[in-house]
């Protein structure tokens, strides 16, 4: 078996609220980047399949060379093997697909395509089932845990609005993961240092073959959202006091 | 500008957020139809026909009682072939995402993904919505046809009942397409519990019921039942075991948008705040008065909150009568 998690460089959570429109406008981030954290759990998932079901689990990414980085942290988590997508150009969700879509069949034995739900940069969600049509594999998406794998065939639990349906697909498939999959493992000390010395190799589009269409999501007038108005109201005296004059507050607003 | 709107239903229950869709689509047009894909959806069609829809296409077929990408998606292909819309929206559920992006992807079209807001700029949509998890906000238009654009759940108001007249029902034939997907089991939540992303009011706790897990959530659970709200928690709380990951509010959680949050014994971490800070009040129930959830709270008690959550309790008992 062959699994391949798609991961993406993205930047640390606790540092999104100090991106500055104009950096969010031209792309070029001065936060600490790292991998996107549902990502994580992906990687996660693919390692759990390696070790139950054997085969080798590999990493992909479409960014440009700093991404590189990212492929380390999935190779030292316990990843065989990793490939950067190098890719420069503006894409969007669906040229990202259709690089990572290149980049699966360049591979040529992927039966698991792993993906995280969203980017905590993107937020969009798209590319995992616009990587399955692109491919033409069903999709398996909120997937919170992996129950069966065979030669043909995969069978999950995934949250599909209020209900959590087990279900089952052939292969090959894509599947995205939510964070109930497993937490990520920490890297190794040993796997560290051996990820630090691989090469890892570099394709483009013209290596794959593919022709990422150009973006037909458009997005301008970046600003940061107004900020709360919020001066916050504390009520005081014993908790009865306080619950009473807070209830009090919210019917007044309207809100009970 | 011609609109067809989505009306997701799951085992023939609508799913509220999609009179939202179908009220942004009539604050911009007078010339909006919907589609209904499920099975035993009469009652939901009606509903479409009152609030608005000018005309509704009908799937009705025990093979659509869930959703599955591969019909649906055919599906809603076909009504939007007879249909003849410019734009397709619908509510950014995981379905709604799904069946968007498998759309926008066929047909090389751009989608508005989860906005906030939605207008008209000429002939083209254009939308409002978050990146870097809501901490910047952009305009987005989108290229190809149809245009097409999911809504965060809670940001539109519904289309209202009793605005609509005499609309035609479409009746179509499923798409015949094979679904890869065989669904083996369903598992449905606990029978009244309300989600979180469709709440009006959510009760969250964090970390700070750790002194006693078990009755935190009870007493969190009490508020939350009074006042018809769902149950949220912070990731803390769920990676302890406190309560399933299903609660869990903020970066790798569910992003939710009522008009009342109360976070009960949460500091307020910034991935936390990714997934409430845009709750119209917030409250909060911290036993530490430098907690950083009172700098986004609307109102506080510095307190202890296996107090102060059973006196609110109360005190609603007493002031509504429950
Ligand atoms: C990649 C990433 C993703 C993340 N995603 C999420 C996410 O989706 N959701 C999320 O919530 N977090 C997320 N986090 C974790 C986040 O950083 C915080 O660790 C977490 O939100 C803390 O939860 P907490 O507020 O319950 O716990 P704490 O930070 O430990 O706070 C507990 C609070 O309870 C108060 N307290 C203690 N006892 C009492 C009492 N008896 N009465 C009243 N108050 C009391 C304390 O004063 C304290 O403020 C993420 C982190 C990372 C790195
Ligand atoms: N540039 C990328 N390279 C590799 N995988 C990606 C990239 N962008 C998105 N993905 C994958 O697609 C998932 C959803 O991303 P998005 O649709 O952008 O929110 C992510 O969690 C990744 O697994």
């Amino acid at each position: 078996m062959r699994y391949l998690v798609c991961i993406k460089q993205t930047p640390d959570t606790a540092e999104l609220p100090k991106i500055s429109p104009e950096e969010a406008a031209s792309g070029k981030l001065s936060v600490n980047l790292v991998v996107n954290p549902w990502d994580e759990h992906a990687i996660e998932a693919g390692l759990q399949l390696m070790e139950t079901y054997g085969g080798a689990t590999g990493a992909v990414t479409v960014g440009d060379e700093g991404a590189i980085d990212a492929l380390r942290s999935a190779l030292a988590m316990g990843c065989k093997d990793a490939t950067l997508v190098e890719h420069t150009d503006e894409v969007d969700a669906w040229g990202v697909a259709e690089l990572l879509a290149g980049a699966v069949k360049h591979d040529g034995d992927v039966n698991v395509v792993l993906t995280g739900q969203m980017t905590v940069d993107g937020n969009s969600g798209a590319v995992p089932v616009a990587l399955g049509r692109k491919l033409g594999w069903p999709v398996l998406t909120g997937v919170a845990k992996i129950v069966d794998l065979t030669d043909d065939s995969i069978t999950v639990e995934r949250v599909s609005g209020q209900a959590r349906l087990t279900v089952k697909a052939p292969l090959p498939v894509v599947v995205s993961v939510i964070k109930e999959i497993g937490e990520p493992r920490y890297p190794t000390f040993i796997n560290i240092r051996k990820a630090a010395r691989v090469k890892v190799p570099v394709l483009t589009a013209d290596d794959l073959g593919v022709e990422p269409p150009a973006p037909v999501i458009h997005m301008s007038n970046f600003r940061k959202p107004p900020a709360r108005d919020a001066h916050v109201k504390l009520f005081e005296g014993s908790p009865q006091e306080a619950a009473a004059a807070l209830v009090d507050a919210l019917l007044e607003e309207k809100v009970l | 500008m011609k609109f067809l709107v989505y009306i997701e239903t799951d085992s023939g229950d609508v799913v509220a957020s999609s009179w939202e869709a179908l009220g942004a689509a009539l604050s911009l047009s007078d010339d909006v139809e919907a589609v209904v894909i499920g099975d035993k959806i009469s009652v939901v069609t009606e509903e479409a026909v009152e609030r608005g829809a000018k005309k509704v296409y009908v799937v009705e077929d025990e093979t659509r009682a869930l959703f599955d990408l591969e019909r649906h998606l055919a599906d809603v292909k076909n009504a939007l072939e007879q249909c003849g819309a410019d734009a397709f929206l619908a509510s950014h559920t995981n379905n709604g995402r799904d069946l968007a992006a498998a759309l926008g992807a066929e047909k090389g079209a751009g989608v508005i993904a989860d906005a906030l807001e939605l207008g008209l700029e000429g002939d083209a949509l254009k939308g409002v919505r978050g990146i870097y998890t809501g901490n910047i906000l952009v305009d987005v238009t989108v290229d190809g046809s149809p245009q097409i654009a999911t809504l965060r759940p809670r940001a539109f108001a519904p289309a209202e009942k009793g605005a609509g007249g005499d609309a035609e029902v479409v009746l179509m034939d499923p798409a015949d397409v094979d679904s890869p997907y065989e669904v083996l089991g369903v598992q449905r939540a606990e029978k009244g519990e309300v989600s979180l992303t469709e709440a009006s009011i959510i009760v969250s706790g964090g970390r700070g019921v750790a002194k006693d897990p078990e009755l935190g959530f009870d007493l969190i659970r009490d508020l939350a039942g009074l006042l018809g709200a769902a149950v949220g928690a912070s990731r803390a709380a769920v990676d302890a075991g406190f309560i399933s990951y299903d609660h869990q509010v903020g970066q790798t959680g569910k992003v939710v948008r009522p008009d009342l949050y109360i976070a009960a014994g949460i500091s307020g971490a910034v991935q936390h705040l990714a997934g409430m800070g845009s709750s119209k009040i917030i409250v909060a129930i911290n036993k530490d008065e430098e907690a950083p959830i009172f700098s986004v709270a609307n109102y506080g008690i510095v307190g202890d909150l296996f107090q102060v959550v059973p006196a609110m309790s109360e005190a609603v008992r007493e002031k509504l009568g429950k």
